[in-house]
């Protein structure tokens, strides 16, 4: 892949993609969208993905720096970021195959098969193939490394048992990459896990709907019986699954780089909730009036900046010459905490009115805020929850033993 | 959208940064903080001789006064790192005293006093009144005209950071009803203007100063109509160096505490892996990286309009907020230990202490901010 852009081209194609997503992006598609693709409930909603995601893709503004013989469309990664930035500032849409853009992907162009990547790339970037991530199981979710999800040899396959739970997306996708346990009897248990790239559609495999705090559906369980995967579909080494999943954990948590653009969740506003705080009304005047409102309003304000002063730190390599994965592992932790806290206090800035929730004609942004709220929490649990964050920070960061 | 501040960091700034950090490592171990909390000037005058050497003192001072014509964002690694190792000096005040002077100071007072400033002759300002106020034209000194045209400062200065040890001394006083800044030099005061005050953060020198019988030549007055807006400079450079010392300080507070968290046991495990002691100690060290991204804004925009104040007091807030709960758990992680004398972490939260009580604290600047961004 070539890493310097010329500028003209540059500036050429980020105006191609303002114009594009200025025209495409649909400002109202009649129903409520997913903030995060945690969040896809409906199939109204995800068909409107799926296409949205195609769309973006056929378009030249998804993979953009994904190599070309795969499916992407092998320009220097300025060009992915310019296609980001107009995306976001046309408020498109989220892109739907996370799982795939983020982690799968990136994975196999970097440690996968030539087959692998020619079989996968394209259809995680058309949304063809829905992907979703099978590590999380019912007695083990923090403590990832005692997955027990048991695949045995036999032949050219793998035959699969047992249980995987809170998968998003699990109703949708094709296929799974998968943490399951080969060697029950290694002597660590980190040691006795591979990593598969398992389909989803076979016999064996069946998914059943989990219904959410907010009342709607979303992630499911998904039971394996003598479900048979081929044994070419497992990813790094028998045994070896354990490095494959921190790996991906890595690029889930932003502290390694190389996914296909875009994003998949909406970032709060906090500017409007400054709207709020100025509009709604709280004892005959405005809340922003009200001083401890006001006083919050100020923190949550300043939070924001910080966020957005950290990742400008990023590029500025000597002020991060003495921790270098300080700002990186600890974005994970600030960011959903941060978007948990602030939708929480968009609902007290609706007053009585936080007493409504969506679907109520007179609720406050059709029920934006509370419906937000409830939704943070799958950030700050899934992907590691903020308790195990800290864990990381103490540990890998600064030093500190293992609990 | 309103403009709250961005980063930005120059490659002076990083040379800077890396010098400074071996520099006060190596000149200021913690042996040597204690050994200078109990001598009377409270600093290293060889090392101030050194630090003038490096050209530190004239970084902010245009190059047409002796300096090397940089700004006040290059100062801001220097002080970090100060603040890091407690590294005692009058480095901040004599800085500020530049500062004011550049803000303030007739074409006169800028050619005469700057290059001797850059050069290493200490300065200080005696701003604060005993009311405590941190409003700094709220000032009831006076300066009062003497018929033979020479002037008569009278009043109360308190807060007055190495007096003792100052060539240089700018006072704001009330003259014609109207703020005023002026120029003595350490030859005017008469013997007992200065009595040392007893403070909190025993690495610092503070004095109170009276300004009774100080007799002044008209020459030694500010240019009356930069004078307010000098007052006004002067209080966001403060904080702006303020919350480069408090950012320096919360790393020392963390690292401290992680040591000792990494060698302490009690019921056979090392105490850092109790998430009751781990945890907290992740929100310090987070929160301190966040503080430091906007110190860092703050150097980079502190010469614009709007964004500079805005992204100062945001510094400030977060620097002394995380400060101060760093030096605060510092205390309680190391038990017993925590509540001696010996233990450094009480040097580190009477430094936060000190530095909250001066140039106004978090709630104080809290405020200003709400009406800037409200
Ligand atoms: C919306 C959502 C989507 C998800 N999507 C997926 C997915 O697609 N695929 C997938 O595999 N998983 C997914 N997950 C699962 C997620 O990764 C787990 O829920 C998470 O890792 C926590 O595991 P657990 O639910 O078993 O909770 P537990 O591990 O049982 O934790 C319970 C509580 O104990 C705390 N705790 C546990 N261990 C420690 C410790 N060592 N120190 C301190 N506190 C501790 C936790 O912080 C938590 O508060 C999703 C979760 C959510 C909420």
């Amino acid at each position: 892949m070539t890493t310097t852009a010329d500028p003209k081209d540059l500036k050429a194609f980020a105006a191609d993609a303002d114009a594009w997503f200025r025209e495409n992006v649909v400002a109202d598609p009649g129903f409520m969208l997913p903030l995060t693709f945690m969040e896809v409930g409906t199939d109204q909603q995800f068909h409107f993905l799926r296409d949205w995601q195609n769309k973006v893709y056929e378009a030249g503004y998804l993979g953009a720096s994904w190599p070309k013989e795969y499916g992407g469309g092998g320009l220097p990664q300025a060009f992915q970021a310019e296609a980001t930035r107009a995306m976001r500032r046309h408020n498109g849409p989220i892109m739907l195959n996370a799982i795939g853009l983020n982690w799968t992907g990136p994975l196999l162009l970097d440690i996968g098969s030539e087959e692998h990547r020619k079989r996968f790339i394209r259809g995680i970037l058309s949304a063809e193939d829905i992907w979703c991530q099978g590590f999380s199981e019912p007695e083990n979710g923090s403590d990832l490394g005692n997955a027990q999800t048991r695949a045995v040899r036999d032949g050219d396959s793998f035959v699969v048992n047992g249980s995987k739970i809170w998968t998003t997306l699990g109703r949708y996708a094709r296929y799974m990459i998968l943490l399951a346990r080969t060697d029950p009897d290694a002597s660590r248990k980190y040691d006795g896990l591979s990593f598969f790239l398992a389909p989803m559609k076979i016999e064996g495999v069946e998914t059943r709907p989990i219904r959410k705090l907010t009342g709607e559906h979303g992630f499911t369980q998904t039971f394996f019986t003598d479900a048979r995967i081929p044994a070419h579909d497992l990813i790094g080494t028998e045994g070896g699954g354990w490095k494959v999943a921190m790996r991906t954990l890595e690029y889930e948590r932003g502290a390694r780089g190389g996914q296909a653009g875009g994003y998949v969740s909406v970032d709060t506003d906090a500017f409007a909730v400054l709207g709020l705080a100025r509009s709604m009304m709280r004892d005959g005047a405005p809340a922003l009036e009200d001083p401890a409102i006001r006083d919050r309003m100020l923190d949550f304000l300043m939070e924001i900046q910080s966020q957005t002063l950290c990742r400008q730190r990023l590029a500025v390599a000597p002020l991060n010459a003495e921790r270098p994965s300080a700002l990186p592992l600890s974005s994970k932790l600030i960011g959903t905490e941060f978007v948990r806290r602030i939708n929480e206090f968009a609902v007290t800035l609706t007053g009585m009115k936080g007493g409504y929730y969506v679907g109520e004609p007179e609720a406050i942004n059709a029920g934006l805020w509370p419906r937000a709220y409830l939704n943070a929490f799958s950030a700050t649990i899934g992907g590691g929850t903020s308790q195990i964050q800290h864990n990381i920070i103490g540990e890998h960061v600064l030093g500190l033993p293992k609990s | 959208m309103l403009d709250l501040g961005r980063l930005g960091f120059s490659e002076e700034q990083a040379d800077l940064l890396e010098v400074a950090t071996r520099f006060c490592r190596e000149r200021s171990p913690i042996s040597k903080v204690r050994s200078l909390m109990l001598e009377e000037t409270g600093f290293d005058t060889d090392l101030w001789t050194e630090i003038a050497a490096l050209g530190w003192l004239g970084i902010a001072i245009p190059e047409a006064y002796g300096g090397s014509g940089l700004t006040l964002a290059e100062t801001v690694p220097i002080v970090e790192q100060m603040g890091r190792r407690l590294l005692a000096s009058p480095f901040v005040p004599t800085t500020l005293a530049a500062q004011t002077i550049l803000a303030g100071g007739t074409e006169a007072q800028k050619e005469a006093l700057l290059p001797r400033i850059a050069q290493g002759a200490r300065a200080t300002l005696a701003l604060a009144e005993p009311d405590g106020d941190w409003r700094l034209e709220q000032m009831t000194s006076l300066a009062e005209d003497r018929p033979d045209g020479r002037i008569a400062l009278s009043g109360e200065k308190r807060f007055v950071l190495d007096a003792g040890a100052a060539e240089i001394l700018i006072v704001s006083v009330r003259r014609h009803g109207e703020p005023q800044l002026a120029l003595l030099e350490a030859s005017d005061l008469p013997t007992g203007a200065l009595r040392r005050e007893i403070v909190i953060d025993e690495t610092r020198r503070s004095f109170a100063l009276s300004l009774d019988g100080v007799v002044i030549s008209a020459s030694a007055l500010f240019d009356p109509a930069r004078v307010r807006a000098a007052l006004d400079h002067v209080h966001l450079a403060a904080n702006l160096l303020s919350a480069a010392e408090m950012s320096g300080g919360a790393l020392a507070a963390i690292e401290y505490t992680v040591d000792y968290a990494r060698t302490r046991k009690q019921f056979g495990k090392l105490i850092g892996s109790y998430q009751a002691v781990k945890h907290p100690l992740v929100d310090a060290y987070v929160r301190y990286e966040q503080a430091r991204s906007h110190l860092y804004s703050a150097a980079h925009c502190f010469s614009e309009q709007g964004a500079g104040e805005i992204a100062v007091r945001m510094a400030r807030i977060q620097t002394e907020t995380v400060f101060a709960y760093a030096a605060d758990r510092s205390i309680q992680f190391h038990g017993g230990f925590g509540f001696t004398y010996d233990c450094d972490a009480q040097l580190y939260r009477r430094r936060a202490l000190w530095n909250a009580s001066q140039n106004g604290d978090a709630i104080y600047h809290r405020r200003r901010l709400a009406s800037l961004i409200f």
